[in-house]
């Protein structure tokens, strides 16, 4: 006898294009989700924070204030709008790179200086913020978000969590384990992908056969979405609904945001080996700072001075932070002993024991 | 109190820890309806259901990953991998995860898992059925590594192990889950971790083993015994931290050591406590320090496996060579 199979033609031919609501000119494609006023504002306001921040970071890695720093520029909708979808008492997985997302959620910008710094505290919210330490490897922390998100259903919550990660984590063992038990267990984890364009020097083309990143998500049964991660409105839309999901028990989302890493993959690297100033500047027209200011603007939400001060205020904001950030006191050269098992064990005794400290550099 | 298999004691202590926290949640593969492929946890999944006891994927990293998470957010999840082999594929999530959460967030969280993993050849098992990996975890600091030698043991350092705060493999010699059976207690009881047993006193040479080869240390010691030779035979428990205190205490009494594992040789577990006690009781040794391990050739083929792990023979050659010298 034959097993029949589940999928069907029509489901293994389904195409993603990614959902826009606002155009690169910032003018409406179609109806916009129920979004206040304010919260409009406040994703620019935020949008300017994360755009300053970067500017910032990177010129203090030039001057050697901070160390090698992965900047956002390009990024700051898919990371705002989507943390601004997630309730303060729900959870965010990131990585490296989502500096605008943990903001968002509450991680003091003070932390986020002191993480390129090399400074312990940064890699770890304050005790009363929702995310998880930030991880350095790839993927690595995808199953920890779905095992957590599991931990919440188990528990009987009814709460929603959320992770990012990159185009190029789509390629790790990680992605495709964390997908699947996500899938199985159906946990109540929206998973964002925000496709940058670039690994590094490698294109998105190259990193996957796949027509798009999206699909990946329907191959483990998941609800999956493609949407621009440019597109503030529509980023609102996909997010929030797939956090609803996830809160009333329907299960996993998995998102692809399509955006572009406008800056280098890190501080460390020079874009100019492996990608066209063309392709930049085409890129630089879809900034999705430029489209929100000038869908405020055509709404009539934004004044040119209210958007100078939104400017004025987040380079004050940033200053500020830097400022805490290089007063906070490096920690004593033995620290790290403390942070190893609950208690010191016998060998960490005797090697703090014998402990030579170094100068701080 | 009943008279019960290693295996059947780890069964018992598994479900002590769940009746007693419901924090406690195993997974992995075949661990629910199937109970285990070595029947670890039979019954479980009917007493305490399929959100405590979850039926995986196939799927080490993720197993583990998704036990982190759990962790993180608050549950004591027990996952096991089949064999210690197929830990390879989960061994980055163990030692740059699971071992470094703590670190990482300098202790805002932790990662309270007891990862259950048999290993240990002489089983007649194809490959990466049998490799001792205790080396490898011992070497990744954020990790502890225990193994029991034997029925009691395996119960009170499992539940010491689910109650540790930070991870913990428990490493089951699997071919001593049903060698023998002992007097287990009932209910809750703890071994302390990092604190190693005496398993035979003696006063001529002290043999320092873990794990499954500790019955085979003994049976080496007891063949030494009818040639005039005593034998202390310490049984490491914990692997990591190693106890260098019990281990000290014995060699500067007995003035000799042999080290047994079942790893290869060369950056063994042995070499450490080779240099231990170079370090610390050099002028009390009477002879060299001597190694009996496998070799420095993967776990080999079931007709020759019995060649690779050390034998009670072995053993026995080492400690009258060491009393010779």
């Amino acid at each position: 006898m034959v097993a029949k199979t589940r999928s069907t033609t029509k489901d293994a031919t389904r195409r993603y294009h990614p959902i826009q609501i606002l155009s690169p000119e910032g003018e409406l494609l179609g109806p916009s989700p129920t979004i206040k006023d304010e919260e409009l504002v406040k994703m620019l306001k935020f949008m300017i924070v994360g755009r300053t921040f970067d500017q910032r970071a990177l010129s203090l890695q030039r001057q050697g204030r901070i160390g090698t720093y992965a900047p956002i520029s390009g990024q700051e909708a898919v990371q705002v709008v989507s943390a601004m979808c997630l309730n303060d008492d729900e959870w965010m997985f990131p990585t490296y790179r989502d500096y605008a997302a943990m903001y968002v959620h509450g991680m003091p910008m003070r932390d986020l200086f002191l993480f390129p710094m090399g400074h312990p505290q940064g890699g770890r919210a304050p005790e009363d913020v929702n995310i998880y330490a930030i991880s350095i490897s790839i993927a690595t922390h995808l199953p920890h978000a779905v095992g957590a998100a599991w931990a919440s259903k188990i528990k009987g919550e009814q709460k929603a969590f959320i992770t990012y990660h990159g185009d190029g984590a789509t390629s790790e063992g990680d992605f495709h384990e964390a997908m699947n038990f996500a899938g199985v267990f159906q946990v109540p984890l929206v998973t964002i992908c925000e496709n940058n364009g670039w690994a590094i020097s490698l294109p998105r083309e190259r990193q996957t056969h796949s027509e798009t990143i999206a699909q990946k998500g329907e191959a483990y049964g998941i609800n999956s979405q493609m949407v621009d991660g440019n597109d503030v409105l529509a980023l609102y839309q996909v997010v929030s609904e797939s956090l609803e999901r996830a809160r009333t028990g329907q299960g996993p989302t998995f998102i692809e945001a399509v955006t572009y890493r406008l800056g280098p993959h890190t501080t460390a690297d020079d874009p100019g080996r492996y990608r066209s100033q063309e392709e930049l500047d085409e890129m630089k027209q879809k900034d999705p700072l430029v489209r929100t200011t000038k869908y405020l603007r055509g709404l009539g939400l934004l004044s040119d001075a209210e958007e100078a001060e939104m400017w004025e205020d987040a380079k004050a904001t940033v200053s500020d932070a830097l400022k805490e950030a290089e007063n906070i006191a490096v920690p004593n050269q033995d620290f790290f002993f403390d942070h190893v098992y609950a208690e010191l064990t016998p060998n960490l005794i005797k090697q703090r024991r014998e402990f030579i400290p170094e100068e701080a550099e | 109190m009943a008279k019960l298999t290693m295996v059947q004691a780890i069964n018992q202590g598994l479900k002590v820890a769940m009746e007693s926290n419901s924090d406690v949640v195993i997974l992995g593969e075949d661990v629910g309806r199937d109970g285990g492929v070595f029947r670890a946890t039979e019954g479980l999944l009917d007493l305490f259901g399929g959100d405590r006891v979850a039926d995986t994927p196939l799927s080490e990293s993720g197993i583990l990953g998704t036990a982190i998470g759990m962790a993180v957010y608050g549950l004591r999840p027990v996952p096991e991998i089949q064999f210690m082999g197929f830990l390879y594929p989960a061994f980055d999530q163990l030692v740059s995860q699971a071992a470094r959460i703590r670190t990482r967030s300098t202790s805002r969280f932790s990662c309270p898992i007891t990862l259950r993993v048999p290993y240990g050849g002489n089983v007649k098992s194809p490959e990466l059925h049998s490799d001792s990996l205790e080396a490898l975890i011992a070497h990744s600091p954020g990790v502890k590594i225990v193994t029991p030698s034997n029925p009691y043991d395996a119960k009170g350092l499992l539940l010491a192990a689910i109650s540790d705060p930070d991870p913990v493999v428990f490493a089951e010699p699997l071919r001593l889950y049903r060698s023998v059976r002992e007097e287990v207690p009932d209910g809750w009881y703890q071994i302390e971790l990092g604190k190693a047993k005496v398993a035979r006193e003696g006063t001529d040479v002290t043999v320092v083993a873990w794990g499954s080869l500790v019955p085979t240390c003994l049976r080496a010691a007891q063949l030494a015994s009818q040639e005039g030779t005593s034998v202390e035979v310490v049984d490491l428990r914990t692997v990591s931290p190693i106890d260098e205190e019990t281990i000290l205490r014995s060699v500067t009494r007995t003035h000799r050591a042999v080290i047994v594992h079942e790893a290869p040789k060369t950056a063994g577990l042995g070499a450490e406590i080779s240099a231990l006690i170079a370090e610390e009781a050099i002028l009390d040794l009477e002879a060299p320090v001597t190694r009996v391990t496998g070799y420095d050739a993967p776990f080999p083929v079931p007709v020759v496996e019995r060649s690779y792990v050390p034998s009670d023979r072995r053993v026995l050659e080492a400690i009258r060579a060491c009393v010779k010298f």
